[in-house]
C-alpha cells in the first residue's frame, strides 16, 4: 500500500475533525466547508480503493484479501453516509454525525495499515 | 400539540448520532464475526460467539431506533441493556480470564480497540431512551 496516501487520508481527517469540533464548539450545523472536506476525503478514499485492490493483487505479502478489501470499501462509505445523515439533521447534530463519519474513517485507515503490515 | 408518536422522536435530533453510530458498529461487528467464524471458528469459539452476539445486538438496536413507536423503544431498551452487560462483563473478563479470550471481540477490554465507544454507546442509549420514554404511562 502507498505510506503517502494513508498518510495524506489520515492528515486530512485530523484537518477536518479540527473544523468540525470548532464549529461543534460554536454551536452550528456542518457548513459548506465541512461537506467539501469529506468530499476531498471520499475522492481520497476512493483513489485508495482502487490503489488497494491493485496493490493487493500484485503483492507478496499474506494480507487477508476479504478483511483488506471490505476495510477498504467500508472506509469509503463512511464518508457519504456521514454527509447523508448530516444533511438530514441541521444543527450541531449533524456536526456530530460528520465527526463521527471522519471518526470511522481515521480508525478503519489505522487498522487497514496494521492488516497491510501484519501480512509482511 | 398532537401528541407526536414516540416513532419520530427517536431517530431525529440526537436519536440520528446515536443511529449513525450503532449503524457503523453494527456493520464493524458483524463484519468482523462474519470473518473469524468464517475463517477459524475453532480457535476462540467463545469470543467468536460473543463478537456474534455484539453484532446481533447492535444491528437490533439500530433497526429498533430507525423503527421507532413504543415497541422499538422497548426492544431498543432491552437491546442496549444486553450491550451494556455485554461490555462490562466481556470487558472485565478480558482482564481478569485473558485464556477465555485468545483473540478480540469489539468488547474486549471495554472496547479499547474501538476508541472504548462501545462502553459510551450503552450510556449515551440508555440517555436518550429516558429522554424519550413514551409519556402515557402516569404511574
Amino acid at each position: 500500500m502507498t505510506p503517502w496516501l494513508y498518510g495524506v487520508i489520515l492528515a486530512m481527517c485530523g484537518v477536518a475533525a479540527v473544523l468540525l469540533v470548532v464549529d461543534l464548539v460554536r454551536d452550528r450545523a456542518a457548513q459548506d466547508s465541512h461537506f467539501l472536506t469529506l468530499a476531498v476525503l471520499e475522492v481520497l478514499l476512493l483513489v485508495q480503493l482502487v490503489w488497494g485492490c491493485v496493490a493487493l493483487a500484485g503483492t507478496e505479502r499474506d494480507v487477508s484479501a476479504a478483511t483488506f478489501v471490505s476495510y477498504l470499501v467500508t472506509a469509503a462509505l463512511a464518508p457519504v453516509a456521514g454527509a447523508l445523515f448530516s444533511l438530514a439533521e441541521r444543527s450541531r447534530v449533524g456536526t456530530t454525525i460528520m465527526l463521527l463519519a471522519v471518526g470511522t474513517v481515521a480508525g478503519m485507515e489505522l487498522r487497514l495499515g496494521d492488516i497491510w503490515s501484519a501480512g509482511a | 400539540m398532537p401528541r407526536p408518536g414516540p416513532s419520530q422522536e427517536l431517530s431525529t435530533g440526537w436519536g440520528r448520532a446515536l443511529v449513525f453510530g450503532y449503524g457503523v458498529f453494527a456493520v464493524a461487528a458483524t463484519g468482523r464475526s462474519a470473518v473469524q467464524l468464517g475463517m477459524h471458528a475453532d480457535r476462540a469459539p467463545l469470543a467468536y460467539s460473543l463478537s456474534l452476539l455484539a453484532a446481533v445486538i447492535y444491528l437490533l438496536a439500530t433497526t429498533c431506533l430507525l423503527l421507532g413507536g413504543r415497541t422499538g423503544w422497548r426492544l431498543a431498551g432491552v437491546a442496549v441493556l444486553i450491550e451494556l452487560v455485554g461490555v462490562l462483563s466481556v470487558g472485565t473478563l478480558s482482564y481478569l480470564a485473558t485464556d477465555l479470550f485468545p483473540d478480540r471481540t469489539v468488547w474486549s477490554h471495554f472496547g479499547q480497540g474501538y476508541a472504548f465507544l462501545p462502553l459510551v454507546l450503552p450510556f449515551a442509549g440508555l440517555a436518550w431512551l429516558r429522554h424519550t420514554r413514551p409519556r402515557a404511562a402516569g404511574h
